[in-house]
This record gives structure tokens, sequence and C-alpha cells, in this order.
């Protein structure tokens, strides 16, 4: 189908971005596209106004800081692939990206998008949890850090206010051992199920509305995923223990 | 906008997508359009030169920047692209629908990998999906279109280099067949 309709503003600075955000009713922030353009193309989401945020120069950074790697909102996944900075600082990261869809979405898709779309069955997600980084949101009102444990709220949704945007991430450096690993029923689908290890800490998704951190002694405790025709709850479960097996194996 | 060379004015309803601003707009109808999801990759075209999914695109995201579609690749009276020419001996097609979504994955698959393994083959184009072939064919095809892609070295198989005259001037970049005719 196509996009219903909508008004295009495309700002050519954050803080223009902002001031969009701030004034106008029920906006939503276009970056990549590669999951806001399916939701308007099955009319699953009908924003008022689309903040095209492609014209912003000088976003798409991607550099070290604090012990961590900073990844700010036009980075492309691709990018973030090819980064010498993130496979020397943060190797989970780039582990982890390879598994999001397939390199031609990764092209146009951002890790910044990605993170504020907050899909449960999302891989970037759960790898920003189980590192314990952080995300950080612009607006009029000014710039605050929202960690992980606090963003994400539920079945896409997140803790970014209307006005919000989120214009950086970071990843605090990845140590040995780290593993991350799912199940889908093809290459680049979404997870059944999977699970993120960052050193001693366990990070799930795909089983509950939001990436939740986990006991690698007991992964699957207290979990109730929904099932579908793809994966029963149970299966899923069973996914969760292999998986957690399999990444604490090393 | 620039498509395959030539400028084109960006279309003034942001609703319309690049994939239907090629075909309906431009006639440009070898994109072809599938799941309009970005599932399927059939749509995929090149957006300064790196393969992008059409039906995800708006068409006003394209201003200013250059758009390469499967007609951009080889013009009717040159040879075919390597990556064509390699579709063409292997037979690596059927029916044909998927067919230009492959070949701009694999334009976008030999930039990154220049000699790709089997893995990374399968990794390039594990986003475009084909109900014909089974596959087996598409990933020979990559295989040889990255043989006739290479540069200087003689190409191998059933043509010599001097009929190949697009074969050696491809180079490590696309962007040589990308230039306006």
């Amino acid at each position: 189908m196509k996009p219903p309709p909508f008004e295009y503003r495309a700002p050519t600075t954050v803080e223009e971005a902002c001031d969009l955000l701030a004034s106008l009713e029920n906006a939503k922030v276009l970056a990549g596209g590669q999951s806001l353009v399916p939701l308007l193309n099955f009319r699953l989401a009908r924003p008022a106004y689309i903040i095209d945020i492609n014209r912003i120069a000088a976003i798409d950074r991607i550099y070290e800081r604090d012990g961590g790697v900073a990844v700010q909102a036009l980075a492309r996944q691709a990018a973030v692939e090819d980064s010498e900075i993130v496979a020397r600082v943060c190797p989970l990261l780039t582990a982890a990206v390879r598994l999001v869809a397939h390199r031609v979405i990764r092209n146009r898709g951002t890790l910044c998008g990605n993170l504020a779309h907050a899909d449960p069955a999302s891989e970037l997600p759960a790898v920003l949890l189980a590192l314990g980084g952080h995300v950080v949101a612009r607006s009029i009102r000014g710039e605050r850090v929202i960690e992980a444990d606090r963003l994400f709220s539920g079945v896409m949704e997140t803790s970014l206010a209307q006005d919000e945007l989120l214009v950086e991430a970071w990843f605090p450096a990845s140590s040995e051992p780290f593993a991350v690993i799912e199940e889908s029923r093809r290459h680049g689908d979404f997870a059944l199920a999977g699970v993120v290890r960052a050193a001693d800490r366990l990070a799930l998704f795909g089983v509950a509305p939001r990436p939740v951190l986990a006991d690698p002694r007991d992964p699957s405790h207290g979990l109730q995923p929904s099932g579908d025709l793809e994966a029963t709850p149970e299966f899923r479960l069973h996914l969760v223990r292999v998986l957690t097996g399999k990444a604490f194996a090393a | 906008m620039k498509v395959n060379g030539v400028v084109h004015p960006t279309p003034a309803d942001p609703r319309r997508l690049l994939s239907d601003h090629l075909r309906h707009d431009l006639g440009l109808t070898g994109t072809h359009v599938g799941c309009e999801h970005g599932v399927c990759g059939c749509c995929t075209v090149l957006l300064d030169g790196a393969p992008v999914r059409s039906c995800l695109l708006l068409a006003v995201q394209a201003e200013g920047h250059e758009v390469t579609t499967i007609e951009g690749l080889a013009s009717d009276a040159a040879p075919l692209h390597p990556v064509q020419q390699a579709f063409h001996e292997c037979h690596g097609l059927q029916c044909g629908f998927c067919t230009p979504g492959f070949v701009m994955s694999v334009v976008g698959l030999l930039e990154q990998h220049p000699n790709p393994t089997p893995e990374q083959i399968d990794e390039g184009i594990a986003g475009n999906l084909c109900r014909c072939t089974g596959y087996a064919s598409i990933r020979r095809a990559v295989h040889r279109a990255a043989e006739l892609s290479k540069v200087p070295s003689p190409v191998r198989g059933a043509f010599s280099e001097s009929e190949h005259p697009r074969a050696s001037a491809q180079g490590e970049s696309e962007g040589e067949g990308l230039k306006p005719v």
C-alpha cells in the first residue's frame, strides 16, 4: 500500500527539528525509514507530520567518548557495521548490528532509529541494555541522558517525550566474553528469541514487550512470552534457555 | 534528483514513494514492486551508489541525490553490466521478476566484497526473495559476476576480455557503469 497523507518537513539543523517537534502535534521523526515507512505503507502509523532529519548535516558521526563509543542520530547501521572504532571498542555491537535485517536495509537504517523504534524483537536495544549504555535526547527544553534500563517501556514504546529527538546513543566498551545469538525463521528476519551476553550480564529480546535483563543461571524465570504462528510461548522459553547456555558455554 | 545521470524534478506530493516515482512518473519500470514493505528486495536501486529499497524511501528524500536503476547499469547499445552478464550466463533467473533487485543488490555486494566468500554471497543476497530458482544459479551468477568485474586480470570462461570491454572498465567501483552515456 501507499503512505497515508502527511505533511512533510525537512529541517536542516537539530534546533529546527526540535522546534518542529515542540510545535507540531502528532509528528514522527523520519531517519532511515526502514521501520517507519513500512508502518506508513501498511497504514499502521498515521502521523500528521513527518519530520525528515536526513537534511541535517554532521549528525552521522561515530566516535569514542567516556570509555565507549557514541553513535549519532544519522549514522547508518552499515556505517556502524564497517566502523573500525566500533570493532575495536565495542565488538559486541559490530556482531549485533550484522544481525539487523540485511545489508541493503542497513545501508539506510540508523542505529538510533532502531533504538527509538524499540521493537521488542530487535537486537540493538538488548545490546544497549546488556552493556548498560545510554541515549542522549534533545528538545527545546534542553538535553538529557536516558539510561538503557529507563529507555524501553513497552512494545515500540520508549520514555522519549513527544518533543524529544534521540541525537546520540552511547555504548560502553565491551569486554570478553560476549555473545549475541538469536533464532529466527529466516536469515535477517525478526528473532523468535535472542540473547545478548556482555561479560556476566545477560539481556533477552523477542520474549517480552521490551528487552529484559535476566539471571544467566535461570534465564527464563518470570518470563511470559507471547505465542504466535511461528513460536509458542513454551518454545520461546526453551530457546531462551538453549541460547543462554550457548552464550555462556565459552 | 538525478536518475541514471539525468536530472528530474522531484514530485510535489511527499507521499510518493521513490519506487512509484520511478515507475509511474519516469516510466522506469525495470524497478519492480513486490511487497512494498522492504522484505522482497525487488525494488532495490542504488542511492549515491549504495543499494537501498526504493519502496522505503519517499521520492522527496532523493532530492539532491543520485539514483541508479537497472536501466542505468548499461544503455541499450552498450554491452551488459558484468552483473547482468553473469546472471545471463549462469541463468540466474527464471520468471525474472526479482532479477532487477538481485542485480542491484549484487552490484552493492561486489562493491563491499570484490572477492566474496560463499558466506558473504549468501549474506549479500539474503535480502532478496526469489520464488523460482532455488538460489543455486543466482549464487553461481554472483561468483561469475565477481570474476567478470575483476580488473585487470583476464576474464575466464567463454568470453575474452576484448569481447567484454565493460568488464575491464568496471574497476573497484560501480561508478564506471553509472555515468550518463
